[in-house]
């Protein structure tokens, strides 16, 4: 499905349910991202969630249910875009596998994949993006995420770009490639677990010195952002996006 | 052992409360992590080596029997004995009666999981047989009548301070005013105190990290020389080995190696590399007078052709764990049986059953730095996600989170129901978070702000401001 107007890429925007609900501002960041790259953008309302809470508890019928209604919300598109690395990881490496068996199934999961793209990384390395014209003044940490990561390969990528924002220093912190313990339901189901990584991880964020903290997965950014406030820190969180698209009027996650 | 999986819970918290625990693992996090990494950047060939390791392995797994078979006929071929062991009890049976033919009182032990995993050594005991620890680790652990929390190096949980303590009270016979300050000091006393206990020993156990099917000889990697005087100074040498141990060659085994100690300690290679092939020849200086080799199934062939395979290509190097942030802040102990960190979290559940073990494989928050850094390449979150729904699919999980999933799920599966409800509420939601824009309490959220704040939403979601600005878009166009 292209534009019948033009002939710029026509982006889904899967914007995520915690995007959705808590953070919208990051869904309208990534628009702006996508569009001043001269796409065509479109978030389809029959979105939901990704299914990776069913997916990781080990429902697999709720994880094909909800996956074949956000396959067939997306699949026209030329390219799937989400403010995630772990839901990206979700659509775009684990739905093909869920239906192993089932040959229809199976070739729209894997032509859907085939579109599916992390934010940040479908900037940069399918549109060519390498430098944003927001202007964000600060010192920022950024926090990479374990699927987009490990799964997706974004580690320099967002780095990359951050460097291009007028005013930005940015500056590493200890262990950025280690888990922040959210792991989705984990965070709850073993809180003391979770509590002591995210600890751990919130000394390196403060160790930094930096009054900023960005990242790409908005679980992650409010486990931290969570455990940071609980700390009475100044430190402010951001999702990545927000500060590549220059949007940083809203109130940070977790407020200030 | 007394299987503790079940209160896994409750023994990470006791974990995350005792600082001398969190104090050595400290260390772990530290030293382990960064050693491997400059070992594999120095080795621009190591992501190739990972490839032939995991192959190599993947071939052994698909013919099994005809590796197994092989290397029977080659150790008999150099003179030893190999007896097939299904259970732990068939293998335990087996030690004793080898060590009943030697009238064996005292049995030295190089270390080994595999005698770990079928309780040995409190077999043996009640059998009226001594069994000593050798290597450092094990015995400093064997001292304080505990189990390895770890599984390269058993007694990482442990601080120096703790060890100095251990060898006071059990060496009453050494002058009580020593100097045992330095970690050296402690090593050099273990040395002296074990030397003895190698000659008097009739029986060596040592575990193998490879059986090689073109040579019948059994393969051992350490770093302190403890394993090869275990099999060669007494009479008897048994290994005892899972049947996934096997490799078609020697050079199948040096491969396997070069990515092994890498991964483990950060080392190229460690510093003995042990090969035994039979009992002592004509010729030979030293060495058994009998050798027997134990092959022992215990569970490994009901994971052949399941979800399951990969985890046999497991080399035991210990880098998962090493790398993992659950195990980091918990330690060995808290996982519950002999297995920890995410190796324990797949293989657990298959050796003493998920109704057991099911914490193991939730407790992840599938990070996946051990599938990144595993050598065999196994994809360890993938498995502990199938352990989770083979216990979805028994109802083996709680009430409370199934329910809350099935509830989640109804919604999530009607985009329009779950629209118009979550249009309602996170306006509402949003601004019950007041001026500060978070929850520092929540009923129906206790797990979360226990610890940690709860960042409040915006307001209105994104689809629905995102629908108005199509309509306004739609009536600017009009």
């Amino acid at each position: 499905m292209t534009d019948p107007e033009t002939t710029a890429p026509r982006v889904g925007l899967f914007v995520t349910c915690l995007v959705d609900l808590f953070r919208p501002s990051v869904g309208f960041a990534a628009v702006k991202l996508m569009e001043d790259a001269g796409c065509v953008v479109d978030a389809p309302v029959a979105q939901t969630c990704c299914g990776q809470p069913a997916y990781n508890s080990g429902d697999r019928e709720d994880t094909r249910a909800i996956a074949k209604s956000t396959i067939a919300a997306f699949e026209d598109f030329d390219y799937v875009v989400a403010p995630s690395g772990s839901c990206t990881g979700m659509l775009k490496k684990h739905y093909p596998g869920l239906f192993q068996g089932d040959t229809k199934w199976e070739a729209r999961a894997s032509a859907f994949a085939e579109k599916v793209h992390e934010l940040v990384s479908f900037l940069t390395d399918v549109l060519g993006v390498d430098k944003v014209p927001a202007k964000v003044s600060g010192k920022a940490t950024y926090h990479d995420s374990c699927s987009g990561l490990r799964e997706l390969g974004v580690r320099e990528q967002p780095r990359k770009l951050l460097k291009s924002v007028k005013g930005l220093k940015l500056t590493e912190m200890a262990e950025a490639d280690v888990c922040c313990g959210f792991g989705g339901t984990f965070c709850v189901k073993y809180s003391d677990i979770s509590n002591a990584i995210v600890e751990e991880k919130a000394a390196h964020i403060v160790n930094t010195g930096a009054d900023m903290l960005l990242a790409g997965d908005l679980g992650c950014l409010m486990n931290m952002a969570g455990k940071l406030k609980r700390k009475r820190s100044t430190v402010e969180v951001r999702h990545v996006a927000e500060v590549l698209a220059g949007m940083t009027d809203t109130p940070p996650i977790g407020g200030r | 052992m007394q299987i503790t999986s079940p209160s896994f819970k409750e023994n990470a918290r006791e974990a995350l409360d005792d600082e001398q625990l969190q104090r050595a693992m400290r260390h772990v996090r530290g030293n382990f992590v960064g050693r491997r990494q400059a070992a594999i950047d120095a080795l621009p060939e190591f992501e190739e080596l990972r490839d032939n390791a995991r192959a190599i392995k993947d071939h052994v797994l698909g013919h099994l029997d005809l590796y197994l078979e092989a290397y029977e006929r080659k150790v008999e071929e150099a003179g030893g004995t190999v007896h097939w062991a299904e259970t732990a009890a068939d293998a335990r049976g087996i030690v004793l009666d080898i060590c009943r033919m030697n009238n064996a009182r005292t049995v030295t032990k190089g270390k080994s999981m595999m005698t770990e995993e079928i309780e040995l050594n409190d077999f043996l005991e009640a059998s009226g047989i001594r069994p000593v620890e050798t290597d450092l680790g094990e015995y400093i652990i064997q001292l304080r009548g505990e189990h390895p929390s770890h599984i390269t190096a058993p007694a990482v949980h442990l601080n120096k301070d703790q060890v100095e303590s251990d060898f006071r009270r059990a060496h009453t016979d050494l002058p009580a005013d020593r100097d045992l300050s330095e970690p050296v000091q402690l090593l050099s006393e273990a040395r002296q105190v074990l030397r003895q206990k190698y000659f008097e020993a009739d029986v060596g156990i040592t575990g193998a990290n490879f059986l090689v099917a073109e040579t019948g000889s059994s393969i051992i990697v350490t770093n302190e020389g403890n394993g090869d005087l275990t099999q060669t100074l007494p009479r008897v040498h048994i290994v005892i080995a899972s049947i996934e141990k096997i490799v078609p060659t020697l050079d199948d085994a040096a491969q396997i190696v070069r990515v092994l100690a890498r991964s483990a300690t950060g080392q190229d290679m460690t510093a003995y590399t042990t090969v035994s092939t039979g009992p002592r020849r004509a010729n030979d200086l030293d060495g058994p007078q009998d050798y027997h080799v134990i092959l022992l199934d215990n569970g490994r062939t009901s994971l052949l052709g399941t979800e399951f395979q990969d985890m046999l290509r497991c080399i035991r190097c210990g880098a998962c764990m090493n790398h993992c942030p659950v195990y980091h802040t918990i330690g060995g102990h808290a996982y519950g049986w002999v297995y920890p960190g995410p190796i324990g979290a797949v293989l657990t559940p298959a050796l003493i059953g998920i109704d057991k073990a099911g914490h193991l494989p939730n407790a992840s928050t599938f990070c996946g730095r051990c599938e990144a850094v595993c050598p065999m390449r196994i994809p360890l979150p993938k498995m502990m996600r199938h352990w989770r729904e083979r216990e979805f699919e028994r109802g083996l999980n709680p009430k409370v989170a199934r329910y809350g999933l099935k509830f989640w799920a109804w919604f999530a599966k009607r985009p329009s129901i779950y629209r118009f409800v979550t249009y309602l509420a996170m306006p509402l939601i949003g601004v019950m978070g007041g001026p500060r824009r978070r929850f520092r309490f929540l009923p129906f959220a206790l797990g979360w702000v226990k610890y940690r704040d709860l960042p409040a939403p915006e307001g209105r979601t994104f689809l629905q401001q995102w629908r108005d600005r199509q309509t306004l878009n739609q009536d600017a166009r009009a």
